[in-house]
């Protein structure tokens, strides 16, 4: 799925309501993480829920980054579907430039995604720009 | 002319018209779903009484305390303080949690700002290295970091009376920890979590037996119980007003005059000062030696509305009506698949319900309950040591006010339902 076509799926979701439905849905459907990757280094420290994250430079031409995670709480996975859309599988030159607050707005999510909420999803974002940056 | 609630004190407790008295209740999410509020335990909803009193004061005669003779100025200290033709804010705290004197009341910015106070002006004065300050695990973090970092500066040791399987204080084994070498006990008046009230007449008489002091966090106690810092005797007890219908940005503490008067300073500032040389300064009487700078004035004068409204109710009537809905709410919460509940039973506890829901991540559970209007906390709620002991990273808290009903419990137990629903938990 694009983005583009992420923000239209989100455009016939007209309360959170709906949103959220959706989100579970996106969260139930997230690849499995392995469990034996659940370990303190992979960890994103947000204030309430456990996300585990692992990025990976693929050796491809142009590489790309692919991005595993999973969240003990569902509708968090579901967030991280949506990073996932935007971010994995793109060079670390297009993640730096994505403009990941201004998505968020256009899904109508960008109360989920302050440094305030702490609900580990700035941390995530964080932590794939700084693997980018590295990767760059 | 009565108020209406000072009405009902004399008559049984009617909720309804309680419930009238605070305007944000009733209120209703764009969805046209009722809110049904019940994060009280992390502040709590304010009476028009309280609003209209701040009100007043922003319209009629605000200025800054402590410093104007002019009219305005000597209105809000005699709203503070009091005067021959009114009781002050001040006194009307006194009065509440039975000190001795209204110079033993100090306002702060909340809980927080006065167990710090204390850490910093008590702690940093008198511990010694060898030292034992003496907590537990279900303590907040409010009264537990900063006895962490004055033991630290200071080579004192930290240590822990330990807990009954069902979260409360194990007095059998209080002896265990308390020895000579404690120089203070700090300990909540009820769990923020748990809901444990915790036994401290018993606390006092084995600390005054080694000879420690005793502080009382009473951010959640003081708003659902009577309190009297005499009896039993207490050194320090530190309070909040949102969590009593009061504003934010105001706190109490109350301390010993003696204790007041042997701590050193903490804030250094204005007011706090009897005579500033070039190179030091000598201290003012309490409570201006612990309240630098301008104190939140109207909130410390709408405090003391909120006292008085909380007085109108009066404890046996709160008590009694918190305590009805407790128990209902817990019974209605076992109906739930899979629900744990921490903490002991009811009848040691206050109006506060810490819950998980197997297979749901109470993060989860509460954005789903948010979709049905119910406010709850979820969280480690500032008490991670406590749920390193639950072995749990985190919990579900419905907490209730005398303003909640068992309509609004129905509430809660379906939205739990429809949440399990949703996390395919059916």
């Amino acid at each position: 799925m694009t983005i583009d076509e992420l923000v239209e799926e989100f455009d016939v979701l007209c309360d959170w309501d709906e949103r959220c439905d959706y989100l579970i849905d996106l969260g139930f459907e997230l690849p499995e993480f392995p469990s034996e990757a659940k370990i303190a280094q992979n960890q994103v420290y947000g204030c309430q829920s456990n996300v585990w994250m692992i990025c990976e430079i693929q050796p491809i031409d142009p590489p790309v980054i692919k991005i595993f995670a999973e969240s003990d709480a569902i509708i968090v996975n579901g967030l991280i579907a949506l990073l996932m859309t935007i971010f994995s599988g793109k060079t670390p030159q297009d993640i730096l430039a994505t403009n990941v607050e201004g998505i968020f707005a256009r899904l109508g999510l960008d109360r989920h995604l302050s440094a305030a909420r702490r609900n580990g999803l700035f941390g995530m974002v964080n932590k794939i720009r700084n693997y980018a940056k590295h990767a760059a | 002319m009565k108020t209406m609630s000072e009405t009902i004190s004399q008559q049984s407790f009617d909720v309804d018209a309680v419930r009238c008295d605070f305007p944000i209740l009733g209120k209703s999410l764009p969805s046209g779903k009722p809110v049904v509020y019940l994060d009280n335990a992390a502040s709590a909803q304010k009476p028009w009484q309280v609003l209209t009193k701040e009100a007043e004061v922003y319209q009629n005669y605000y200025a800054n305390a402590y410093r104007g003779v002019y009219e305005y100025g000597a209105r809000v200290d005699e709203e503070l303080d009091g005067s021959n033709q009114q009781e002050g804010s001040r006194i009307k705290i006194q009065k509440f949690i039975g000190a001795s004197s209204p110079q033993e009341v100090i306002f702060t910015s909340g809980t927080t700002m006065s167990i710090n106070l204390v850490a910093n002006a008590w702690g940093r004065k008198f511990l010694q290295p060898g030292d034992e300050i003496v907590l537990n695990e279900m303590e907040h973090h409010a009264n537990l970091v900063p006895w962490q970092q004055v033991a630290a500066e200071k080579g004192a040791s930290l240590k822990f009376i330990p807990l009954t399987v069902d979260g409360r204080l194990d007095l059998d084994r209080i002896d265990l920890v308390l020895t000579d070498k404690t120089k203070l006990v700090a300990v909540t008046g009820m769990s923020n979590v748990l809901g444990t009230i915790n036994p401290i007449a018993e606390v006092v008489f084995k600390a005054k037996a080694c000879g420690a002091i005793v502080l009382v966090d009473g951010a959640q106690s003081v708003p659902h119980r009577p309190v009297d810092v005499l009896d039993p005797p207490i050194d320090f007890l530190a309070f909040s007003g949102h969590k009593l219908f009061g504003p934010t940005g105001i706190g109490v503490l109350y301390g010993r005059s003696e204790l007041l008067d042997a701590m050193d300073a903490f804030l250094g500032g204005g007011h706090m000062i009897e005579r500033v040389y070039r190179d030091h300064s000598t201290w003012a009487e309490v409570p201006a030696k612990f309240e630098a700078g301008t104190i939140p004035i109207v909130q410390g004068i709408a405090l003391g509305a909120a006292v008085d409204y909380v007085n109108s109710i009066g404890f046996n009537a709160i008590q009694a009506y918190e305590h009805h809905l407790l128990e209902f709410a817990t019974q209605r919460l076992s109906e739930v698949p899979g629900l744990t509940i921490y903490g002991p039973s009811s009848e040691h506890k206050g109006s506060i319900i810490s819950f998980t829901v197997k297979g749901a991540h109470p993060e989860d559970l509460a954005q789903l309950l948010n979709l049905r209007g119910v406010f709850v906390r979820h969280g480690h709620h500032c008490t991670m040591p406590l749920h390193d002991l639950l072995g749990v990273t985190a919990s579900v808290r419905a907490s209730f006010a005398f303003y909640n009903t068992e309509a609004e419990v129905d509430a809660l137990v379906d939205a739990i339902f429809f949440a399990r629903q949703k996390l395919r938990l059916d």
